[in-house]
């Protein structure tokens, strides 16, 4: 952390960046902190609780961090990967951010929580993770901590969708989206969601109904998670994002596995790998067209 | 039920069935079906576009929406696509939509996704014919699910 603080203050004293995004102890756990003066660089921690994924910053469309001049971010592998995203689709150049990337041992599902990890505390998108120590930085600190314990919940969830039948299935979902208020905090929290004008928001034509009924429900979420895939890094900010708790991190986790398994591509920190679903190969395979 | 779905009073149900299909291929072996006198079940709207990538995977999911009980999506072969490389990017689309689908719920005989080219009419009418049957099996998309019991998790 003493690491992390010095890094932070050299950073903002030597003018190579203006502000530098990390994690602060706020009132009710870890919370976002933008440092802009280097004797303030003392507030800046990094452990398990740190939940967020600060690339959502980085998003031209947020023009009031823009303002502030260059960022440095403090990110773990999987933010790494956002950050991939966002210059793989041209939305920051490289050399517009500074990444300060910290080896992770796992974290836990809200920030505000403070329980050692374990395989019930730990976040379900820690399991499997290969990217603790990150590709893509400019700074990496830390030691490799030891390989955090796994959280099953979520793998063996879908798992159980899979094995219902099509109406069970449809019942599970209808009950989730019935209870979508349309606040679109899914949207707003997501690193990779920086299009200027959604389509959700479009009224001249009309995609999405604005009122929040279960048909337009589901029409929402799908449109959101079929404009995810290939792209979603799974940093599940949309699920903790969401006030009314619908199982959002379901549809992230389904669909990267659908796109590993189809086109071998696996969410990564690296910017120069092609999004799966803006490139084809002649092999792919169409077993469902007739 | 969707709020612009009336129901039709004094009919029995039948299915209503969606097609996208690209100019190129699809719709000009359904005009061949249609010029051959090919007899076929008359429960498909078709809807031209010029290619199968024009297919958004939300006309699908609108189209349910607003009241289809099911979907055909068809277009050229690969390799055959009038823009060369169109139905090899709406392939990779088209795989996502088809697992997504498959994950809501959606009963995989309600959307056809197929391949039929400009000579192929009989082809046309065996998807049309299958299609219509499978989702006359099923029954309509908005009848209520309630009634058939659900686990939750």
């Amino acid at each position: 952390m003493k690491e992390l603080q010095e890094l932070a203050a050299k950073l903002l004293t030597d003018g190579a960046v203006q502000v530098v995004i990390g994690y602060e102890e706020g009132p009710r756990g870890v919370r976002p902190a933008f440092i802009t003066d280097p004797a303030q660089a003392g507030r800046l921690v990094f452990d398990a609780r740190c939940v967020q994924n600060l690339a959502t910053y980085l998003n031209p469309r947020r023009k009031h961090i823009v303002q502030l001049g260059k960022s440095a971010v403090v990110v773990k592998g999987c933010d790494a990967r956002a950050i991939a995203g966002l210059i793989r689709e041209r939305q920051i150049a490289r050399e517009s951010v500074v990444v300060i990337a910290v080896r992770c041992g796992g974290v836990l599902q809200r920030p505000a929580e403070n329980a050692a990890l374990n395989s019930e505390t730990i976040s379900v998108r820690c399991a499997g993770c290969d990217v603790r120590e990150p590709k893509l930085y400019d700074y990496l600190l830390g030691e490799l901590p030891p390989e955090p314990p796994v959280n099953a919940a979520r793998s063996e969830q879908i798992a159980k969708l899979e094995k219902m039948t099509p109406a069970e299935r449809r019942n599970f979902w209808n009950e989730e989206f019935s209870r979508c208020i349309r606040c679109y905090a899914c949207r707003e929290a997501c690193p990779m969601c920086f299009c200027v004008q959604c389509m959700a928001d479009k009224a001249e034509p009309q995609w999405i109904d604005p009122s929040p009924t279960l048909e337009s429900n589901r029409a929402w979420q799908m449109m959101r998670v079929l404009h995810q895939a290939g792209r979603c890094v799974d940093c599940l900010e949309c699920e903790r994002a969401c006030p009314e708790n619908i199982s959002l991190g379901l549809f992230s986790r389904y669909i990267a596995d659908a796109v590993e398994k189809r086109f071998e591509y696996k969410a990564c920190d690296d910017p120069a790998v092609a999004p799966p679903l803006g490139v084809f190969s002649t092999e792919d395979g169409e077993e469902f067209i007739r | 039920m969707p709020y612009n779905v009336k129901p039709e009073i004094g009919h029995a149900w039948s299915p209503k069935i969606v097609a996208f299909v690209c100019n190129w291929c699809t719709y000009t072996g359904a005009d061949l079906a249609g010029t051959s006198r090919l007899k076929m079940d008359a429960n498909v709207r078709v809807i031209r576009l010029t290619c199968s990538s024009r297919v958004n995977p939300l006309f699908i999911i609108k189209a349910f929406e607003r009241g289809a009980d099911g979907v055909i999506v068809s277009g050229c072969h690969t390799g055959d696509c009038h823009y060369s490389t169109g139905n090899y990017y709406a392939r990779r689309r088209f795989a996502i939509l088809h697992d997504l689908l498959q994950f809501m719920g959606v009963e995989d005989d309600r959307v056809t996704f197929s391949w039929v080219s400009a000579s192929e009419g009989n082809k046309w009418q065996e998807v049309v014919n299958e299609t219509t049957d499978r989702v006359r099996a099923l029954g309509a998309f908005h009848a209520p699910l309630q009634e058939k019991g659900g686990e939750t998790l």
